[in-house]
């Protein structure tokens, strides 16, 4: 028994791990367990994969399995992470369809998020690109699932959190793409009104997002920074920067956060001061488009190691939650307003537009999506809380790849497919067996 | 691009030992695996050659079969530039106190198999006049301990071995590197509490003994290791003897 986490470092519980070396191995190792559910690389902010007796890594599941550069199609284990993928195949002129805020997450933890990017409004989630994967269900047994082959079984294994069985592999296409770089569009939002506007006028584009300042008040209430990109091509790269890299590597971090640092480094000064400059930076370079490489631009965070660690000891919690496009200026100004009120707020607060997703327990609807962290303070589960009523109240959801305290109320009555999707692990038989700390605590 | 030079790794299906097979494959080279485990191999050669665009070939072979290691290496579409020896087996000390065969495999599969297959590659590489041998012996055979004396006395011979072939073969065109890896981190140890700052990732100790090809005798993957082991070493023999390790 060991005791693990999600990125968010809360909640934390004791389970078994076991790491099987291969499929066959990860069948023997979990037939006849109760209580199981299968962890990628733990990147899920709070107890989606944690099992509730013992947790399977799918860590021996690293091996890629085929690659076809007429089309594109790549087929992986489970376990092949991201970053693999960038390394082996943007060298080559290829990039995942969709990728999510960070590179270190595994193919089978995409799919069982059905995770969104900064092109969601466009591409929709990763689950919309899988043209195949290859299930182990609860029984034992190994079933090939895909939208057009057994589509129940597929549609509930994309965006299902790992509840359906554990996933081997996967097929999907990578896009071609002519350098690594991404020309860069920032717009500035002085107000939330201005932001919402932004986000719609920029849903041209393929990648879309708005980092939001939720300190500002009065007539700044809700300024943002939009940053809006496509794919650079190699006439724009020759154009804006003669003789660069066309695929520049991803650099190893050179920052990281080896300790805690204490709670009260965090409060209402250092972030206000901390938006207040970033704000400024990205104000600056608004107007003419500009270059940037793919991995600062998509993963901003993985320059800074175990970034959560600003954070404290007591961890963090992720809150991200999606508004129906009615309701969202309505709730998104309730929302932000208790934040600015509370003060130390989110450093990194972000918004989005999302369309419907596609699995049945996929988190995106259409409508616009807030992300915030926030460190784990006593007076921060009350104000969630509220934030989870007003969002549901709206129409809205949560995210349960980041949620780790939403309730069993708020859940239920978000998720409408729950029934269905309750119906389908009965026949497969994983009630009572594929059950992770998310799911008993959510009664899923 | 290192054109096309060509590396042969015995024991490709270990993590180390594919972690190694990356590093080469990533760096342009053509790898040949070897291994017991042949369907386990191919798997980890579909991976290298879906990873790396390049051409990757798979052969079988069990080193404490020793008739078969000169045939292998004959039948090798050519004599390889490069060797690396990532064969070994940990086994059970509790078990190796009680039971022979058990100990007879852990002391053949760590250092018999091995050394064996690299008489008969050093054999082939100094009638060339060129190549690298690296052997993945560990910091385990730097001082038998209680609980692992039996690998780590099969790892002690290899360790020896390994240097009496680099003396023997340094003025001949032939360089022996020896790795010692210290705890990785892997399938095996998921979940255990390393220590983070002697603890090396798979794809650290395959890009390690890519690094031997530039240079290097005794090549410890975190060096912090060479201090340790130092240190471990001068502890005299009265006192170590006490010590539960």
């Amino acid at each position: 028994m060991i005791e693990i986490a999600g990125w968010g470092r809360y909640p934390r519980h004791r389970t078994r791990l076991l790491a099987p070396r291969d499929a066959a191995s990860a069948a023997a190792l979990a037939a006849g367990r109760t209580g199981v559910v299968t962890r990628g690389n733990g990147r899920a902010y709070g107890d989606a994969a944690i099992g509730q007796a013992v947790t399977v890594s799918s860590r021996g599941l690293d091996r890629m399995r085929a690659f076809d550069p007429v089309s594109g199609r790549l087929t992986v284990e489970a376990g092949v992470h991201l970053s693999d993928i960038l390394a082996a195949f943007l060298p080559r002129g290829f990039f995942p369809p969709v990728v999510p805020g960070t590179k270190f997450v595994t193919v089978g933890g995409m799919i069982a998020s059905d995770v969104h990017g900064k092109n969601h409004h466009r591409e929709g989630g990763f689950g919309d690109h899988v043209e195949a994967l290859t299930l182990l269900t609860p029984s034992g047994e190994t079933v090939d699932c895909g939208p057009d082959r057994n589509p129940g079984l597929f549609w509930a294994t994309v965006g299902g959190m790992g509840l359906t069985g554990t996933i081997l592999e996967a097929t999907f296409r990578l896009k071609a793409v002519e350098t690594g770089w991404m020309v860069q569009r920032t717009v500035v939002a002085e107000n939330l009104d201005e932001a919402m506007a932004g986000l719609e006028r920029t849903a041209d584009a393929t990648y879309s997002v708005a980092w939001i300042d939720c300190v500002a008040r009065g007539a700044r209430f809700g300024r943002s920074l939009i940053f809006a990109a496509e794919h650079a091509t190699r006439a724009e790269l020759d154009a804006l920067r003669p003789g660069a890299e066309p695929f520049p590597a991803a650099k190893a971090g050179r920052l990281s956060v080896p300790l805690d640092l204490p709670a009260f480094t965090l409060n209402r000064l250092s972030v206000a001061a901390f938006n207040e400059l970033y704000f400024r930076a990205g104000a600056a370079k608004a107007g003419q488009p500009f270059l940037v490489a793919w991995n600062p631009y998509f993963f901003p965070l993985d320059g800074i190691g175990d970034w959560g660690r600003i954070y404290g000891r007591r961890g963090f919690l992720q809150h991200q939650c999606v508004i129906p496009p009615a309701a969202a200026k309505a709730v998104l100004t309730a929302v932000i307003e208790r934040l600015s009120r509370r003060g130390s707020a989110s450093f990194l607060a972000v918004l989005k537009v999302l369309r419907a997703g596609s699995g049945l327990m996929s988190f995106p609807i259409e409508g616009y999506t807030l992300a915030l962290d926030l460190h784990v303070t006593d007076d921060v589960f009350p104000l969630l809380d509220e934030i989870d009523r007003l969002v549901v109240e709206a129409g809205g959801r949560l995210y349960l790849a980041k949620d780790a305290r939403q309730s069993r109320e708020t859940f239920e009555a978000s998720y409408p497919a729950l029934s269905r999707f309750r119906e389908i692990r009965r026949g497969l038989g994983a009630e009572g067996r594929v059950v992770s700390q998310l799911s008993a605590r959510l009664g899923i | 691009m290192q054109g096309h030079k060509t590396v042969l790794v015995v024991g490709g299906t270990s993590d180390i030992g594919h972690a190694t097979a990356k590093a080469y494959a990533g760096a342009g080279w053509r790898v040949v695996l070897a291994a017991r485990n042949e369907a386990g191999a191919r798997r980890n050669a579909e991976d290298l050659a879906t990873r790396s665009g390049g051409p990757v070939e798979v052969r079988a072979l069990d080193v404490l079969d020793t008739p078969s290691l000169a045939p292998f290496l004959d039948r090798l579409p050519a004599l390889p530039d490069t060797v690396v020896c990532v064969v070994g087996e940990l086994g059970e000390q509790a078990r190796a106190q009680a039971d022979l065969d058990h100990a007879v495999q852990v002391m053949r599969t760590n250092f018999e198999g091995p050394a064996l297959l690299l008489t008969l590659t050093a054999e082939r590489f100094e009638a060339r006049g060129s190549g690298l041998i690296v052997g993945i012996s560990s910091v385990a055979g730097d001082r038998g301990r209680g609980s692992n004396y039996v690998y780590g006395a099969a790892k002690a011979g290899f360790t020896a071995f390994l240097s009496g072939l680099r003396n023997r073969l340094s003025p001949r065109g032939v360089r022996v590197v020896t790795v010692k890896p210290g705890f990785v981190r892997t399938r095996m140890t998921e979940g255990m509490k390393l220590p983070p700052v002697l603890t090396a990732e798979a794809d650290e100790v395959g890009r390690a003994i890519l690094g031997a090809e530039r240079g290097g005798d005794v090549l410890y993957v975190r060096p912090v290791w060479r201090g340790v082991m130092a240190v471990i070493r001068a502890i005299p023999e009265p006192v170590f003897k006490r010590l539960k390790l």
